[in-house]
């Protein structure tokens, strides 16, 4: 019965630790990445293109923008419905990533 | 002037993601080595490629085998079609991949994976060891449900151009030759296929192409499945608004057969014939998927497990793009592609080290259709019009990505 038993002990930890996972640097490199297929990698875009570069954008206006995506308050042609698919912690978590890349 | 984009959570199960959070203290930096090979330079091999050498910090070693000289854009490549773009503009080099992030790129076919042995074989080359190996192979036409197609001389008169390259170049000839008040006909097969959205745009584009320069000819489509299988409400107003009388649109018309010489398509109960026809054929996983024996969803999709993106039946085989039996709502698109090549390289670098890969991997995807040379729709909103800011977009997109995935 040892699978079964360990299998618990996780459940148990995952549920007291929900959160850290995914809020790991690994984690949150993955989550960014989401966005760089179209806002270039490491959120450097191409120059020209015109798709917004959001490396080194401060953090605060990244998730500014983010939050007005998502209520509406931004008019967008797909970041509104891309914005809704985040929580509020993951575009958060976005917005410190991109805004810490030189 | 629109796009679609959907974002889809992968769903996991809640032991996954328990078990992950006992790892929860992957570091970035780990470098445990081993060897990766990719086979396939598309939109997941190459990115896959890119982001494995990025993200490990060059601890990973990488071996991408791509069998064409450079790597050529499907999205894009109707405009192509249409005359609006040249293969230059859709032609990108695997010369970043080498330079800038030191992945290995070999020139050569892979004819066969010993998934024991851990090794593959070459079509040119001597056999190469992995550790750890990445199929992304793309599609395979079955051309054996067309019978008369099901040869090469066949294949050279009746188009796909489902595969960006010289086939795109050919049926912009048939087009460029074809008289005024010709018909162009283009066969869709049955879901789920490469890029829903793609037959429906291309034909948006011929008809613009038409109505500028051969006026009295016609785009008909015939299509095997029920109804328009992306973007329906907008690519019917479009089509309404911009080439009432010279494009048709025909549902439930599944391609049996063909007539080659006179270029009909042969259906159920109809034949219909053309000046130009191009057929989509029916088409399943890339060739060494099932070669290698991974299992498939209906004979035809290889089926993993999406947090790792591993074969279900084959452990370290993570297979990416347009191969893979798609989760709910997610299209087979080269957005997706590259989106699968993330997770895949992060999982490896945490398998490779020893970690429990990500327990909520997370994937979105993005869409933009031309309907005609400057204006784009995407799927979400039927509100929202057809604009030039978005075909912009669309042309920023592509620019973004071939970037994201080849420098």
């Amino acid at each position: 019965m040892k699978l079964p038993y360990l299998a618990a002990i996780a459940c148990l930890l995952g549920a007291a630790l929900p959160a850290q996972a995914q809020t790991g640097p690994v984690a949150v490199r993955s989550l960014a990445a989401s966005c760089t297929n179209c806002h270039g990698t490491n959120g450097k875009a191409v120059a020209g293109a015109g798709m917004e570069s959001l490396a080194g954008e401060p953090q605060d206006k990244l998730l500014q923008k983010l939050k007005d995506f998502r209520s509406g308050a931004k008019p967008a042609t797909i970041m509104h419905q891309i914005s809704k698919g985040y929580s509020e912690e993951q575009l958060t978590l976005i917005a410190e990533y991109f805004s810490a890349q030189k | 002037m629109m796009l679609m984009k959907r974002r889809d959570f992968l769903k996991t199960g809640a032991s996954g993601a328990a078990l992950a959070s006992l790892y929860g203290c992957a570091n970035l930096s780990s470098k445990t080595g081993g060897h990766v090979v990719v086979v396939g330079g598309g939109y997941g091999g190459a990115t896959a490629a890119k982001y494995l050498r990025m993200w490990s910090e060059g601890g990973i070693k990488v071996t991408l085998i791509e069998r064409d000289a450079d790597f050529v854009s499907c999205p894009i490549s109707n405009l192509v079609i249409a005359g609006e773009k040249t293969m230059a503009d859709i032609t990108l080099s695997y010369t970043g991949l080498k330079d800038n992030w030191g992945v290995n790129v070999i020139r050569d076919e892979v004819v066969s994976v010993n998934p024991d042995k851990r090794t593959v074989k070459l079509g040119k080359g001597d056999d190469i060891a992995y550790d750890r190996l990445v199929l992304a192979p793309g599609i395979e036409f079955l051309y054996d449900q067309i019978p008369s197609l099901d040869n090469a001389d066949a294949q050279r008169r009746i188009l796909h151009a489902w595969k960006a390259g010289p086939q795109t170049v050919a049926l912009r000839k048939q087009l460029e030759d074809m008289k005024d008040g010709g018909v162009y006909a283009i066969s869709i097969p049955k879901a789920p296929y490469r890029c829903p959205p793609g037959p429906y745009e291309r034909a948006s584009l011929v008809a613009s192409y038409f109505k500028a320069r051969k006026p009295r000819s016609k785009v008909l489509i015939l299509d095997a499945n029920e109804e328009v299988q992306s973007k329906k409400a907008l690519f019917i107003k479009a089509w309404d608004e911009l080439y009432k009388g010279n494009l048709e649109y025909r549902n439930n018309c599944e391609l049996k057969e063909v007539d080659v010489t006179s270029q009909t398509a042969l259906l159920e109960f109809d034949k219909v014939k053309a000046d130009v026809l191009n057929v989509i054929p029916p088409h399943r996983a890339g060739a060494i998927a099932t070669r290698t024996g991974l299992k498939l969803v209906n004979n035809r999709w290889v089926e993993i497990n999406w947090l790792t993106m591993e074969s279900v039946s084959h452990p370290g085989i993570h297979v990416l793009g347009d191969a893979l039996f798609p989760a709910p709502t997610m299209p087979k698109s080269g957005h997706m592609a590259n989106q699968h090549g993330k997770l895949a390289a992060a999982a490896i670098i945490a398998l490779q080290a020893g970690e429990a890969p990500n327990s909520h991997p997370l994937a979105t995807n993005t869409c933009y259709s031309f309907v005609d040379p400057k204006n784009v729709i995407h799927v979400s909103s039927v509100h929202a019009s057809r604009n030039e800011l978005e075909a912009q977009m669309a042309m920023g997109w592509a620019h973004n990505i071939w970037a994201d995935m080849l420098t």
